[in-house]
């Protein structure tokens, strides 16, 4: 079931937590709605849930399939809602957690007891938490409640799934082990999945698709690899991982970052960790003067701290490989060659430039 | 922690201890003997001639009868008026919060008066009830409504703090199961609430049969037909027929007795479920 978003605005008050949003969700994916915190990741999927309204200023939908299921409650939807904080029914047994949504169900489409009881327990089966159905929500864990959660709302055959940072509230460990594990899940039951999350490792390994959110705006939509390597703007690619900001000027028609320049330089050069090159000579592009200040070795890769001419710390990582043969050490004066990097001007649009 | 300083805690927990059980004695356990030996102080056939005299059965009727029409009520309206209040947020919410601590933080007499300033002759609808021969003050219907009034606070204060800290989203998981506002309340909201409930009712009773002040304004005193238990004791008193308002006052004390009984049953079976059912 596809999810089509027509331009959904949400204010609070004065406050604008949605800005006309309009995004297509296809049929069976799994996309991620990634954001810092309030960016209104989980007002725009409240929405689609049903359990928030968009401004009614009449244009604000949200189709299904196409056809709109703006008017309709949230009981009628059919979407699976799984909450931050699990939401667990505190007074029911596992078994009754996931039962309710078949349970509540008008009398001619309520399953049989027996068929209710098998509904569940595959369920139990498809979360891996069998030996569980007896217990209260307060005797899980919080890995186990999430699972549960996803559980429950799966047995009603949603027609979408919705997660609010199914992992947020799970240590390190729990949540890798989960992602996996839900990316898993999605690809044996296929239905279409929206999941909310800050952590951008998150998004880039769950996803198949990745819409960017900041101040109820949308900032890219497109794949992990797209929105990884092709940012669209600044602000996705300092979002999106580590970034080494060089500020400097453009001199006859090219940017030059030699140190002197003031600080609002009218440009600035962003360039991931892993894509600085460190040289005991200036290159023939790009060459930023730079100073080690720290060098860290262990690791899967070496990590270069540095200081810029502007005292500026710079980050950059390098393979053993290539450091066996260009070792560096601290106090050393070197060049900095940026092989992959991006430049935006005053007003961070994007510029074009030509080492 | 060595043994001085493990001397020095336990003298001084022994001196809070005391004083504790002298001040329970002396204030709760003492009167409580008073009442029983004053009521039984003429033999058990004067305490259960004054109780079934017919006066006497008379306001055990009406206070029965009374907290049997208020507790329901009230616990109707205090659900409803908590449910508004924790789960939603809308205008005029704090005015409704106030309006639920009001009958707290007005005395009971005031009460009863504001009662006779409505609905007595010379009250503001008093010429219209007249008019209609419905007689409010001074009869049944006035001292429904003052415990009504009185005790209208307790089951929405014990369940607003509870309801409020639960939050709205075991309900807000239940709409997107598909289930319906009825059903959300019956098997989610009901049973989260269930114990605060029961606590709550059980404080409504208490007071709804033990209610003076504002009872007392209201009835008029109308010896076998507007007066309550505790008033009837007071008619009693002031008569100094004191082993017959003993007598009275000792099945008042009997139905606290029940009640307290009842408190802890519904406590402890709380804390059994809490610690099972817990939170998530
Ligand atoms: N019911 C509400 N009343 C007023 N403001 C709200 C309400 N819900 C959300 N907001 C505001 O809207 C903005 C977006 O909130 P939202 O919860 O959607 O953010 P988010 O992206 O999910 O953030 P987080 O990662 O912290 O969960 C926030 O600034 C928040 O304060
Ligand atoms: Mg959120």
């Amino acid at each position: 079931m596809s999810i089509s978003i027509h331009q959904v605005s949400k204010t609070f008050g004065a406050y604008t937590a949605l800005d006309d949003i309009s995004l297509e969700i296809p049929s069976g994916e799994l996309t991620a709605l990634l954001g810092p915190s309030g960016s209104g990741k989980t007002t725009l999927l409240r929405i689609v849930a049903g359990l928030e309204t968009a401004d009614p200023d009449g244009s604000g939908r949200i189709l299904f399939d196409g056809a709109p299921v703006t008017e309709s409650p949230v009981n009628r939807r059919r979407v699976g809602f799984v909450f931050q904080h699990y939401a667990l029914f505190r007074h029911m047994t596992v078994f009754e957690n996931i039962a309710f949504g078949l349970r509540v169900k008008p009398r001619g489409e309520r399953p049989l007891r027996d068929e209710i009881r098998e509904r569940v327990h595959a369920l139990l089966k498809l979360v891996q938490l069998e030996q569980l159905a007896q217990r209260y929500p307060s005797q899980l864990s919080g890995g186990q409640r999430q699972r549960i959660a996803l559980a429950r709302a799966l047995a009603i055959q949603p027609r979408v799934l919705l997660l609010d940072e199914p992992f947020g509230a799970l240590d390190a460990q729990v949540r890798t082990e989960l992602r996996r594990w839900l990316r898993h899940l999605h690809d044996t039951i296929h239905v279409t999945s929206i999941f909310v999350t800050h952590d951008q490792e998150e998004a880039l390994e769950v996803a198949d698709r990745i819409v960017v959110m900041n101040k109820g705006r949308i900032e890219q939509t497109g794949t992990p690899d797209e929105v990884f390597q092709n940012p669209a703007s600044e602000f996705v690619m300092k979002f999106l991982g580590d970034v080494n900001v060089f500020h400097g000027r453009v001199h006859n028609e090219r940017p030059v970052f030699t140190g002197d320049s003031s600080e609002d330089g009218s440009v600035r050069l962003l360039v991931r960790p892993h894509d600085l090159a460190v040289l005991p000579q200036p290159g023939p592009g790009i060459s930023i003067p730079a100073r080690v200040y720290r060098v860290m070795t262990a690791g899967a890769l070496v990590k270069i701290e540095l200081l810029d001419g502007q005292n500026r710390l710079v980050q950059v990582q390098v393979p053993h490989e290539t450091y066996r043969t260009a070792s560096v050490h601290a106090g050393q004066q070197v060049y900095l060659a940026p092989k992959e990097s991006r430049l935006y001007g005053q007003s961070s649009e994007r510029l074009e430039y030509v080492i | 922690m060595n043994g001085e300083e493990r001397q020095a805690l336990s003298w001084g927990n022994l001196a809070l201890s005391v004083t504790a059980v002298a001040i329970v004695g002396t204030v709760i356990v003492l009167p409580l003997l008073v009442v029983l030996k004053e009521a039984f102080a003429a033999g058990f056939g004067v305490w259960a001639a004054s109780v079934t005299d017919p006066d006497a059965r008379a306001a055990v009727a009406l206070t029965l009868g009374v907290t049997v029409v208020v507790v329901p009520l009230n616990t109707l309206f205090g659900v409803a008026a908590a449910w508004a209040i924790a789960k939603f947020r809308f205008t005029g919410r704090s005015l409704l919060l106030s309006l639920v601590d009001l009958p707290f933080a007005v005395s009971p007499v005031v009460a009863g008066l504001i009662f006779i300033l409505l609905f007595g002759r010379h009250g503001w609808l008093g010429g219209w009830l007249d008019a209609r021969d419905v007689q409010v003050v001074f009869a049944v219907p006035g001292v429904l409504l003052a415990t009504l009034f009185v005790t209208f606070p307790f089951v929405a204060r014990e369940l607003i703090p509870l309801m409020t800290e639960q939050g709205t989203e075991e309900e807000e998981a239940a709409l997107s199961l598909g289930a319906t506002g009825w059903q959300t309340f019956r098997r989610v909201t009901l049973p989260n609430i269930k114990w605060g409930l029961l606590y709550g009712i059980i404080l409504c009773n208490a007071r709804a049969m033990g209610e003076f002040g504002a009872v007392s304004v209201v009835s008029g005193h109308i010896r076998g037909e507007t007066n309550t238990l505790p008033l009837h004791v007071e008619v009693l008193y002031n008569e100094y027929r004191f082993t017959a308002a003993f007598a009275c006052a000792s099945l008042l004390a009997g139905l606290a007795m029940v009640t307290l009984i009842v408190k802890t049953v519904v406590e402890r079976q709380a804390a059994r479920q809490t610690a099972r059912g817990g939170e998530t």
